[in-house]
């Protein structure tokens, strides 16, 4: 299956994460901070430190390491 | 609705040993769990693909999968009520078993994407079938940097190393269980194996990199080394959540390795009537001592006789586990700080600005995160409080206290969730 993340397309597999399809593909970081535009991506992989917050079919705030990516989801840098 | 006798949060080893426990007779219980699927952090699989020893505490109590548990309430009468975006839950006993989550600590470089967990590494690899990377080093403290390093060699990782900041001293002290001895016996077999090196007293204190992880140094005994890497997996031991014992008004103490847990009686009874609480929010200790400590509870919440044995196992596995954050010691890492490195990661809080509330007056940690922001971001403080409280208490010139600890488990909201949920429960 394929999703595409900033229009670009992804080949994930069932049951992954969207941050570990975007992890598989290369994809380290899709976030930059507020402040100090730094890259972030996955940190505690688990849903605690939202470091890998990701628009997900046009939802903010998502945490990439808990959303089940599905085919056709349109992920995006927040 | 139905009024459950025994509600248990949280799906790990002491959840479902809580739940198999209370369940039989006419107890109706059900355990409410964050994930889609059972078995918590310390059984990540993917699905369909459900560990032996997960499928072995199966029971017939009703599962409620996708069901954080964001607050948690006395009901109006007796009881207890669990607010969950799944519905809310009424239970009259309620066995809190929410785990743990990876420690981690503040270093040059730490936020840079690369950079992860040792227990995302793992989740990564059980979860999702993803390596973390294809040169790894695996650091930090405790016998989980084994499991996840032999896992990912397995895997095909190339792992330049283990490195445990602990010196190990004081293990032939300690007898340890024969199984736990062959357990990790299995997992050196598989790194030497590997050819992957186990250095016991050595500690990554830099990350490097422009905008993704490209090598760490890790300091020994008496030298530096800079190691080309394009991962690391990194804790120092686990945070046990206690947000909704907090929230209960549970007691709490701080235990050996510095985390701040429930105080329970010999059958995992807190201070609040009514509520039993096992697993590493009780004391950080693995899954064996989880389980132990979730028979008991259950059983105990479900007004069921208790055999000695249990008791007398989980005592012995208990000791075990308090030798093992002896032996385990996280080392003092605030030396390691530069004025720019970010203590807090969400608020981009770094420790010059944590000295300067310091420097301001604040003498506790809850003053530190009003001055500076630092556990005020997404995580409210999860990634970032037991550094916060531990700095806060160094730079005083005092030990840390549960109160520092406490400023940052005192959540009403535990769980993040939507205002549509709490507007409609």
């Amino acid at each position: 299956m394929t999703f595409t993340f900033d229009g670009q397309p992804i080949a994930a597999e069932p049951g992954q994460s969207v941050a570990a399809a975007l992890w598989a593909a290369g994809i380290r970081s899709w976030r930059r901070t507020r402040h100090g535009d730094e890259p972030r991506g996955l940190f505690c992989g688990i849903g605690i430190c939202f470091d890998c917050l990701v628009v997900v079919n046009g939802v903010r705030g998502q945490r990439a390491c808990l959303v089940e990516v599905h085919d056709g989801d349109v992920v995006e840098q927040p | 609705m139905i009024r459950y006798d025994v509600a248990v949060v949280g799906g790990g080893p002491a959840g479902l040993a809580a739940a198999a426990a209370a369940t039989g007779g006419d107890a109706r219980v059900v355990v409410v769990d964050a994930a889609p699927r059972l078995g918590g952090q310390f059984w990540p699989h993917r699905s369909g693909a459900e560990p032996p020893a997960l499928w072995r505490l199966r029971s017939a109590a009703y599962h409620l999968p996708d069901a954080p548990v964001w607050f948690a309430e006395p009901a109006p009468t007796t009881g207890f009520r669990l607010h969950t975006p799944a519905g809310i839950v009424t239970a009259d006993r309620v066995v809190l078993a929410t785990g743990a989550h990876d420690r981690s600590v503040p270093f040059p470089g730490w936020t840079l994407p690369g950079v992860v967990t040792v227990g995302a590494a793992q989740a990564l690899l059980k979860a999702h079938g993803v390596l973390v990377g294809r040169r790894v080093a695996v650091a930090g403290a405790g016998p989980f940097l084994l499991a996840v390093a032999a896992g990912l060699a397995t895997a095909g990782a190339d792992v330049v190393g283990v490195f445990e900041a602990g010196h190990l001293r004081g293990y032939a002290k300690h007898r340890l269980p024969s199984a736990k001895l062959a357990e990790g016996a299995r997992y050196a077999a598989v790194l030497a194996r590997h050819r992957v090196p186990y250095r016991r007293g050595h500690a990554v204190i830099a990350a490097h990199g422009t905008d993704v992880l490209e090598a760490i140094t890790v300091a020994g005994r008496s030298r530096e080394r800079r190691i080309d890497v394009d991962a690391l997996a990194i804790s120092y031991g686990f945070t046990p959540q206690v947000e909704l014992a907090v929230a209960l008004g549970c007691g709490t103490h701080v235990d050996r390795d510095g985390s701040l847990v429930v105080t329970v009686d010999a059958d995992q009874r807190t201070s609040v009537s009514g509520v039993y609480a096992a697993g590493e929010i009780t004391g950080v200790g693995g899954a064996d001592l989880a389980q132990l400590e979730g028979r008991i509870a259950g059983r105990a919440a479900a007004m069921k006789v208790l055999d000695p044995g249990t008791r007398r196992q989980r005592a012995k596995v208990r000791r075990f586990a308090q030798a093992m954050h002896d032996v385990h010691r996280r080392p003092s890492w605030i030396e390691q700080l530069g004025d720019d490195t970010l203590v807090c990661r969400c608020e981009e809080v770094p420790y010059a600005e944590v000295r300067k509330a310091i420097e301001l007056g604040a003498t506790d940690t809850r003053a530190v995160k009003l001055l500076c922001r630092a556990g005020m971001g997404w995580c409210q403080g999860r990634i970032c409080g037991p550094a916060v409280a531990e700095l806060t208490a160094h730079l005083n010139g005092r030990p840390p206290t549960r109160d520092d600890h406490a400023a940052f488990a005192n959540r009403a909201i535990a769980q993040p969730t939507t205002l549509g949920d709490l507007a409609g429960q």
